[in-house]
C-alpha cells in the first residue's frame, strides 16, 4: 500500500546574520495510512520546523514531500496544523470559530457538525463564549474542533500540550487517544516530552542535534490505552532518554 | 461609589469651584472687557435665542463631516496596502512619515491659494489632518496582525477576498477604530482654527467675529464652552464604538 505521507530527501538552511545555518540534513521517512508517529528531539533540533515543512508553510531547499502521491506545494484542508499557541480568531465566538473553516456547507449541516463535535470536545454551552473566556485548555480542545470539523485526512500537532499544565496536559491526551478512536486520522505529533510520545505513538522518530537527522526509530507496539505505570513503557522512556542523553535521575524528565 | 444615573454628580465641585475662582477673579481685578460667568451664560443663551449657536455649530460639524469622511475613505485603504504589502509600505511610508508632522495649520495659506475662501479650504485641512492619524492607525493595525491567525486563515485555504474580509479587515479593526477616534479629535481642533480665516461661520468664526467685532468677551468664551461641549460628545460617539464586540476582543485579554 502506498504510505500516506513520503519524506525524501528533506534538506533546509536557513539564512541568518551570522551565515547559514543548516536545520534539517536529508531526512527521508514514510508515514503509513493512519498511523500516529511523534517526533522528539532536543530542543532547537529543527522538528517544528520539519514539521511546518510537511504541512506546507515552509519549503525545503531539497527533497520533496508527498501526500497520497501529490507534491505538497501549500497548506490546505486535508492536513490542519495546530500549534502549541490556540489561534482561535479571538473577535469570534465559538461558534463562529468552530465554523471557520468550513466552506459551502448548508447551514443544517453546520450545525449539526458544531453540535456534534463541540460534544466531541466537551465544550457545549459554550457556543457563545469568546475564545478570551475559556481557559487554556479549553481553548485547545476547540482548536482540535475546529480543525476536526473540516475532516483532515492528517493532523500537524506541534507540542500541542506544551503550554498547559502538567494535569489538564494529561486529560488532554488521554482525550486526544479518545477522539482519535472514533475517528480515523494520521497524525504527526512533535513533542519533547518523551513520556508523551511514547504514551500516543505507534512509532517514535528520534531527531539528532541541528542538523537535524533521525538518529533513531522506536516502534510502540503496546496496545492502547496504555498505562504510564506500564513496565515496558517505563524501559522504553529510559532507553529513549538515554538516547537523548538524559539522565533520568536528574529529573529533566517531563 | 457614584454609579449609573449620578456618575456624573463628583464632576460638580470642580466645575463649581473653577466658576468660582473665575468670578473672584474678574470681580477683584475690576476688568472691564473680560466677562464674568454670568456674563458668558447670558451670552450663550442670547446666541442660543437668536438660532446663531445652531447654525454655528452645525457649519463645523458640516466641514468636519465632509473633511473626515473624505479622509477616512483614502486613508484606510492606503493604510492597509501599506499594511499588507512592503513595497507599498517601503514606497508610502517615508511620504506619510514626511508630511504628517507638518502641522495642519501651516497649510493655511496653501489652502488658500487652492481653494480660496469657502468651504473647501477648511474641508481640506479637516482632511489633511485627521488623514494621517489614520492612515498611520490602520498600518499599523494591519502589520501587527498576529501571525498565528494569517497562519490558521492559510491552513483553512482562505485567499484574496475572503481572507481580507473575514480576518485582516476583523484583525486590525480595533487599531482602525483607534486612529478613527484620534483622527476625528484632530479634526475638531483643526476646523475652529481653520474657521477663523477663510469662511463667515462656524464656531471658529463666531469666536474671532466676537472679538472683532466690538470685543464681546462674553461671546469668545461662549463659543469656546460649546466648542469643549461637542468634541466631548464627538469622543463619546467614537468611544461607543469600542464598546462593540467587533473592536473589543483587543482589550481583554
Amino acid at each position: 500500500m502506498r504510505p500516506k505521507i513520503e519524506i525524501r530527501s528533506v534538506s533546509k538552511t536557513f539564512v541568518t546574520r551570522g551565515g547559514p545555518v543548516p536545520v534539517l540534513d536529508d531526512l527521508s521517512f514514510e508515514v503509513a495510512d493512519g498511523e500516529f508517529v511523534a517526533v522528539i528531539g532536543p530542543s532547537g533540533c529543527g522538528k517544528s520546523t520539519l514539521l511546518g515543512v510537511l504541512a506546507g508553510f515552509e519549503h525545503p531547499d531539497r527533497g520533496e514531500i508527498r501526500v497520497d502521491g501529490e507534491p505538497v506545494r501549500e497548506p490546505g484542508r486535508k492536513g490542519i496544523f495546530i500549534f502549541q499557541q490556540p489561534s482561535l480568531f479571538p473577535w469570534l465566538d465559538l461558534e463562529r470559530n468552530l465554523v471557520f473553516g468550513l466552506n459551502g456547507e448548508s447551514a443544517e449541516t453546520r450545525r449539526g457538525l458544531v453540535a456534534h463535535y463541540i460534544a466531541l470536545v466537551g465544550l457545549e454551552g459554550f457556543e457563545r463564549a469568546f475564545p478570551n473566556q475559556l481557559s487554556g485548555g479549553m481553548q485547545q480542545r476547540a482548536e482540535l474542533a475546529r480543525a476536526l470539523m473540516v475532516k483532515p485526512e492528517i493532523l500537524y500537532l506541534d507540542e500541542p500540550f506544551g503550554a498547559l499544565d502538567a494535569l489538564t496536559r494529561l486529560r488532554m491526551r488521554a482525550e486526544l487517544l479518545r477522539i482519535l478512536s472514533r475517528e480515523r486520522h494520521t497524525v504527526l505529533l512533535v513533542t519533547h516530552d518523551v513520556e508523551e510520545a511514547l504514551h500516543l505513538a505507534d512509532r517514535v522518530l528520534v531527531l539528532s542535534p541541528r542538523p537535524a537527522r533521525i538518529q533513531h526509530v522506536v516502534e510502540v507496539t503496546l496496545p492502547r490505552p496504555r498505562a504510564l505505570s506500564n513496565p515496558e513503557l517505563i524501559a522504553l522512556k529510559a532507553s529513549l532518554l538515554r538516547e537523548l542523553g538524559v539522565d533520568e535521575r536528574a529529573g529533566e524528565s517531563s | 461609589m457614584w454609579s449609573g444615573r449620578l456618575a456624573w454628580l463628583p464632576l460638580l465641585g470642580p466645575v463649581a469651584l473653577l466658576v468660582a475662582v473665575w468670578h473672584v477673579a474678574v470681580a477683584l481685578s475690576g476688568s472691564l472687557i473680560f466677562p464674568t460667568p454670568w456674563q458668558v451664560a447670558v451670552g450663550l443663551g442670547d446666541l442660543a435665542w437668536r438660532g446663531l449657536l445652531l447654525k454655528h455649530v452645525i457649519a463645523s460639524l458640516f466641514r468636519v463631516t465632509c473633511g473626515y469622511l473624505l479622509a477616512a475613505a483614502l486613508a484606510i485603504p492606503i493604510g492597509m496596502l501599506m499594511g499588507w504589502f512592503a513595497t507599498a509600505h517601503a514606497f508610502l511610508n517615508p511620504l506619510v512619515q514626511g508630511l504628517r508632522p507638518i502641522s495642519p495649520i501651516a497649510w493655511i495659506p496653501l489652502s488658500i491659494l487652492w481653494f480660496g475662501v469657502g468651504d473647501l479650504s477648511p474641508i481640506f485641512l479637516i482632511f489633511l489632518s485627521s488623514f494621517f492619524p489614520m492612515v498611520v492607525g490602520t498600518a499599523a493595525g494591519v502589520m501587527t496582525i498576529d501571525r498565528k491567525y494569517l497562519r490558521a486563515a492559510r491552513n483553512f485555504e482562505y485567499r484574496g477576498f475572503r481572507l481580507f474580509r473575514s480576518v485582516i479587515l476583523p484583525a486590525a479593526l480595533p487599531q482602525i477604530v483607534t486612529g478613527m477616534r484620534i483622527g476625528l479629535g484632530v479634526a475638531w481642533l483643526v476646523v475652529v482654527a481653520a474657521e477663523m480665516i477663510a469662511v463667515s461661520s462656524g464656531l471658529g468664526y463666531l469666536i474671532i467675529d466676537s472679538r472683532n467685532a466690538g470685543n464681546r468677551y462674553d461671546l469668545v468664551v461662549a463659543g469656546m464652552l460649546t466648542i469643549g461641549v461637542v468634541g466631548f460628545l464627538l469622543d463619546a460617539l467614537m468611544r461607543g464604538l469600542d464598546r462593540l464586540d467587533e473592536v473589543r476582543w483587543r482589550y481583554e485579554a
